[in-house]
């Protein structure tokens, strides 16, 4: 049987030019991120935990602080951010060297599929061959995470936050383009299952050396509005359980409050309306934590693990 | 993805790039020492992936437009999305910058002016795509010295670039 080279032992230069235009791809993204301090992602791996609320109203409470902030919706299947920050409908400036994200009332950065879709109740989808979805679908959306990511003027950011759609592989979606990201807040509940979910995310974070890695616990506890008494929503304390089994340190528990909700749904974060209610208080807690850790990596301290 | 010619044990370089229908992509691969030439053919899931990575085999004749994938791959691509920026005016023969005036057909040294047969076209152009298409003819003619943009010239500029569509 004759030998054939391997691929590697073959030279590259095929004048097909495909890793060229890859290569560029990451070129232009890089550029891009540097000029931002800290990318954090909000992610979870479990679905209905509260990601986009939260991660709406930490943009608006860290922009309230004078922070530069961005927030990427990398839901292209089911964008909500756009909504929660106050800017349905959207118009992005369109330019050479990039698209200009649209400005919340808030002051918050925002690019989001729902700008680009005309019609509010389309399902997602693509103009190509309905057969073997499967087969180019995920890079596709992939690349046009990337274009989120990359393709728009952000400028100088302190922090740019992303809000992660459940689902591990969209975690890892995001660390195959942003390898060395800064934070990533592991939303979950105080339930067994959330607690089941997450952790494989925990252990995904901790398997790509994420610069810092905290829990958030939402839908912690209901205050009753009228008494003030505390109950709980769920059975458990899986948030408090994961805490202890990974040494990843909860850094915010989050009370369930249908305001919060409500004003996420009027595009008015309840940080900004109502600083003092209870879950506001807990996101401000939240965005000193993660304000402090914005610039750790790169002052060369040791990341904080929890352990 | 590496193409080896076995009689001459030498990679077969890129060579043409053609479209030739039914979603088909034909990559011709040749040998650089006996000249064999082959054709990669796939079939329309194929031609997706790689089109889905945002790459062109043979190389990008235009450079990537800023949301390039998303804009030529969503169905339902909102019209109002994109507000074109002064730097790409729309309408025909408007200014290139600071609001000076410049009226269709008008070829002033510098400035690339759009007629208003080739504004007219480009305005039927979908709105969702429609900054990238003309920054794409733009470019095209600044790059050879053309001072106004005719239908012609757009014509010109879609062959050479091979913007299927556009």
């Amino acid at each position: 049987m004759r030998k054939i080279r391997t691929y590697q032992d073959v030279p590259h230069d095929t004048g097909s030019g495909l890793l060229e235009q890859v290569l560029d791809q990451h070129h232009r993204l890089a550029e891009r991120l540097a000029l931002v301090r800290s990318v954090v992602a909000i992610a979870s791996g479990k679905g209905g935990v509260g990601k986009s609320a939260i991660t709406a109203n930490l943009a608006a409470a860290l922009a309230a602080r004078g922070l530069a902030v961005g927030a990427v919706d990398a839901d292209l299947n089911g964008p909500s951010l756009g909504r929660m920050l106050g800017v349905s409908g959207a118009r992005l400036a369109d330019r050479a060297s990039g698209v200009e994200p649209a400005r919340s009332p808030s002051g918050v950065r925002v690019m989001s599929m729902e700008f680009l879709q005309e019609e509010e109740d389309a399902p997602l989808r693509w103009r190509e061959p309905s057969m073997g979805r499967f087969i180019w679908q995920s890079t596709l959306e992939t690349g046009v995470l990337r274009e989120f990511l990359g393709d728009v003027e952000w400028g100088e950011l302190d922090i740019l936050l992303v809000d992660v759609p459940p689902g591990t592989d969209k975690i890892a979606r995001l660390l195959e383009l942003v390898p060395d990201l800064d934070q990533m807040l592991l939303v979950t509940t105080p339930s067994e299952t959330s607690r089941f979910v997450v952790s494989k995310s925990v252990r995904m974070a901790r398997e790509a050396a994420v610069g810092t890695v905290a829990l958030v616990s939402n839908m912690a506890g209901h205050t009753c509005l009228e008494c003030g008494h505390v109950s709980d929503l769920f059975a458990g304390d899986g948030a408090k359980r994961l805490e202890e089994e990974s040494g990843v340190p909860l850094w915010a528990e989050i009370p369930f409050d249908p305001r919060l909700g409500a004003a996420t749904d009027s595009g008015t974060p309840l940080v900004i309306t109502d600083p003092d209610a209870d879950s506001s208080r807990a996101i401000l807690t939240l965005a000193d934590r993660v304000e402090e850790h914005v610039g750790i990596r790169e002052d060369g301290v040791v990341e904080e693990t929890g352990s | 993805m590496k193409f080896l010619c076995l009689d001459c044990d030498d990679i077969m370089k890129f060579a043409e790039r053609q479209l030739p229908g039914d979603g088909t992509l034909a990559a011709v691969f040749k040998c650089g020492s006996c000249g064999r030439e082959m054709a990669m053919l796939t079939n329309p899931m194929e031609t997706q992936l790689v089109s889905s990575l945002g790459i062109k085999i043979g190389g990008r004749e235009v450079p990537a437009q800023p949301m390039e994938l998303a804009r030529t791959s969503l169905e339902g691509g909102r019209d109002e999305a994109f507000v074109l920026s002064e730097d790409i005016p729309l309408t025909s023969g408007a200014p290139a910058a600071q609001g000076e005036e410049a009226s269709p057909g008008e070829a002033t040294a510098g400035r690339i002016v759009w007629t208003s047969e080739a504004a007219g076209r480009l305005e039927r152009v979908p709105s969702f795509v429609r900054g990238m298409v003309k920054r794409i003819y733009t470019d095209w003619a600044r790059e050879r010295g053309v001072l106004e943009i005719t239908p012609d010239i757009m014509d010109r500029a879609r062959t050479e670039l091979g913007l299927e569509g556009m």
